[in-house]
């Protein structure tokens, strides 16, 4: 397929800052031009596009593929599937499969996959410390050299500031962002909820929101002192906001993402012990959930994720905390972040750049954004339609989230991948 | 959501996971029906036949031989078949999950399962796992709830108080941790006492505490003015090991209930205690063995109000003769 118009869609390609309706035309899997089309362009595809919106592909900075060591899971196939249906042409992987992501030989196996599953672009996020251990630093050029995009110890703490001091001079040295999930072990300790009311009532142990924001706070310290570039995974709470939008008025070089389950639910829906809402970093207050929606708003939070932990049935049937924590959320991403859109003060332009050219920055890659030249990574979506989360129109293995049987607004149509329609919604 | 999963349609006891969602008027039933069961223990034939064919499994995940006994003999007291499982020996140390265990007893043909676990939840979930027709009792789970030790508890009140309009009562030492206290400050809260108060350091609150209805204090002299009843919780000794309290002597010389601190409340309090109390930790001896101690009556009421709560949540499922 060499040259494909896209016709009639309201094009929404916020690094451009473009938003109008007009045609989008790619050739050889590259965009040519946006909202024109040179007179000798003939296209041998054409995707009409009225009524719905064309954008870049979203770029996810965190989506767990359960592959390799966890494919009861899910697995690399399956979860790409997923990643298609739900406009997300890119993401990255953090280092947590098993084996972890330490070793050149484990990047390449993912690498293998993902050719096999046609899905070329999924990033790797090095292990910071060798077996995440949070002791020995890992080879990290090596990684660097065999793709890995970034550096992280995914959800798993490191052994003293020391460590961590290191790790970030050492990623510095060799120009690795640095990806950190804010998290004081001693403080989260064995916590499932938020240390809150909810966890009052439910006897539930919980995690302070100190455990995040002072993790946050010394990173920040780590990062003036090192020079290492930052990004936070994940934020929940006021003071991680608050922190960061200090940290950010007074130049530091740091990035940060939200979970989108994070901008709609709180610890109420927990109510009483459904596992499906147990994530780590926990549901927090109304309050918190202000904090974050306003941080997105105000650009102290750069990015939206999925924060996509897909599931098997057994890991959520137990007791609270005995659960395993995390949602299956990719499908889910795009129809809750355009809900951002319709009850709060998020621009579509701006909710869009959350999940395309933002994240796209922030690893540095030429994607993102509809830039002639650039790989014709496309999500066309229909803002309006309305559909039901259940199995028959669920890709991911897991299907633990709490929108199972829900009705949500938004759906994806067209993938394109590269300018291969890989994807597109049965009628 | 919770009243729902432990009322049938008609508003009866199905199961019984904890107090929240349960009104005033349920609980009242649960206490009259107690009461109607209490002066049973001094007839010479102790039994009734309500549950006469009915087969009831004490599922203890957690070991606790007071409350599995109180329990047994509730049961057998209605003439039911009771079998205990200590599971915290056997199955789940196998690899066997908690719903493996349970799907294995149901296809045994039991009718209800009173349930022990050391998570938060775990009741409910097996309340939302089980057969239709099987009823869920929780023994305790977690830190969450401890339903039937609260309804205990309140009967003991009202036996000494008759009403509990207007009535103080501060509850003292680990509230943190404590099912128990949880499900204290529920039921009264739901029975329409004045003031639950909470007396603790902030290490052993909870972080909300004051969204649970409760006045917090710190001081036992400020905590105890004025209560007409006084609820020791039991102080674990693990909690000197993880930077809750300094040590025990410290814990006695605040928050231990000793006659003096006694004299604070009225004078015709009631000193009250789950059990097994550790004496010269939370309360002395001379306290718990003194003149305003209810705690014996405590654990003789446990059997008539197991026997109530067990005996409603199996007539609902129209099971009870």
């Amino acid at each position: 397929m060499n040259k494909i118009l896209i016709k009639n869609g309201r094009v929404v390609d916020p690094a451009n800052n473009i938003d109008a309706i007009g045609p989008v035309c790619i050739a050889d899997g590259k965009i040519v031009s946006v909202l024109e089309q040179a007179a000798d362009f003939t296209a041998e595809q054409i995707i009409d596009a009225s009524g719905r919106i064309v954008c870049p592909g979203f770029v996810d900075l965190s989506v767990r593929l359960r592959e390799p060591g966890h494919t009861q899971k899910g697995n690399i196939l399956s979860e790409t599937r997923a990643a298609l249906s739900a406009g997300v042409t890119s993401m990255c992987l953090p280092p947590d499969t098993k084996p972890c992501i330490d070793s050149p030989a484990v990047v390449e196996f993912i690498k293998d996959k993902a050719e096999k599953a046609e899905y070329p672009q999924i990033h790797s996020i090095g292990a910071l410390t060798q077996r995440l251990a949070g002791s020995e630093l890992s080879a990290m050029f090596a990684l660097k050299q065999a793709g890995c995009i970034a550096v992280s110890n995914a959800s798993e703490p490191l052994g003293n500031l020391l460590i961590l001091r290191r790790a970030m001079e050492y990623a510095a040295t060799h120009d690795l962002l640095l990806m950190y999930r804010a998290n004081e072990a001693a403080l989260s300790g064995k916590g499932c909820a938020h240390e809150g009311a909810v966890a009052s009532r439910y006897g539930l142990p919980g995690i302070p929101e100190a455990a995040e924001s002072i993790a946050l706070a010394q990173c920040l310290e780590l990062a003036e002192l090192t020079g290492c570039r930052v990004h936070i995974s994940q934020i929940s709470c006021k003071q991680s906001v608050i922190k960061l939008q200090q940290a950010k008025k007074y130049g530091l070089n740091v990035t940060a993402d939200v979970a989108i389950h994070q901008l709609h639910l709180t610890e109420d829906n927990i109510t009483p012990f459904d596992s499906n809402y147990h994530v780590l970093p926990p549901l927090r207050s109304a309050i918190d959930r202000q904090y974050l929606r306003e941080g997105l708003v105000n650009g102290t939070i750069d990015a939206i994720c999925s924060d996509h932990q897909p599931h098997d049935l057994d890991a959520k049937l137990g007791a609270f905390p005995e659960t395993e924590a995390g949602v299956a959320a990719l499908e889910t991403l795009l129809p809750l972040t355009l809900a951002l859109t319709r009850q709060h003060r998020i621009g579509l332009s701006q909710a869009i750049a959350n999940l395309t050219c933002k994240p796209a920055q922030i690893l540095g890659l030429a994607t993102g954004a509809l830039t002639p030249s650039y790989a014709a990574d496309v999500c066309i979506f229909d803002p309006q339609a309305s559909w039901q989360v259940n199995r028959d129109n669920w890709l991911s293995a897991g299907c633990n989230t709490p929108y199972w049987q829900q009705t949500l607004i938004g759906r994806v149509t067209h993938t394109l991948l590269a300018g291969n329609p890989v994807y597109r919604l049965a009628e | 959501m919770t009243r729902h999963i432990q009322l049938t349609e008609q508003g009866k006891l199905k199961h019984f996971l904890t107090i929240e969602g349960l009104d005033k008027q349920l609980l009242t039933e649960i206490l009259d029906t107690a009461e109607s069961f209490a002066g049973m223990s001094e007839h010479q034939v102790k039994k009734v036949p309500l549950l006469r064919g009915k087969t009831i499994v004490n599922l203890f995940f957690e070991n606790s031989t007071r409350t599995r006994t109180t329990f047994e003999l509730a049961a057998t007291r209605l003439s039911a078949d009771v079998l205990s499982m200590n599971i915290a020996t056997s199955a789940t140390s196998k690899g066997e999950s908690l719903l493996d265990t349970i799907h294995n007893l149901e296809a045994m043909h039991v009718d209800m399962f009173v349930v022990r676990h050391a998570l938060s939840g775990a009741a409910h979930f097996i309340a939302q796992h089980t057969a239709p027709h099987i009823s869920v009792i929780n023994a305790g789970d977690g830190q969450h709830a401890h339903p039937t030790q609260a309804m205990l508890d309140v009967f003991t009140i009202r036996q000494h108080k008759k009403q509990f309009e207007g009535l103080r009562v501060a509850i003292v030492g680990d509230i943190l941790h404590s099912r128990v206290a949880r499900s204290q400050i529920l039921a009264l809260n739901t029975l329409g006492v004045a003031e639950v108060r909470v007396i603790a350091p902030k290490t052993l609150l909870p972080a909300q505490v004051k969204t649970m209805g409760v006045i917090p204090m710190h001081d036992m002299d400020e905590g105890l003015d004025d209560v007409d009843v006084v609820i020791m919780l039991r102080l674990q000794k693990e909690r000197m090991n993880s930077a809750f309290l300094p040590s025990e002597s410290e814990f006695f010389r605040c928050f231990g209930l000793t006659e003096a601190k006694l004299k604070r409340a009225k004078p015709d309090a009631i000193v009250m205690h789950p059990g097994p109390i550790n004496r010269g930790v939370e309360i002395a001896s001379s306290v718990a063995d003194g003149q305003q101690s209810v705690i014996l009556q405590q654990v003789s009421n446990g059997v008539a109000v197991r026997m109530a709560i067990m005996s409603m949540a199996m007539h609902s499922q129209g099971g009870a003769a």
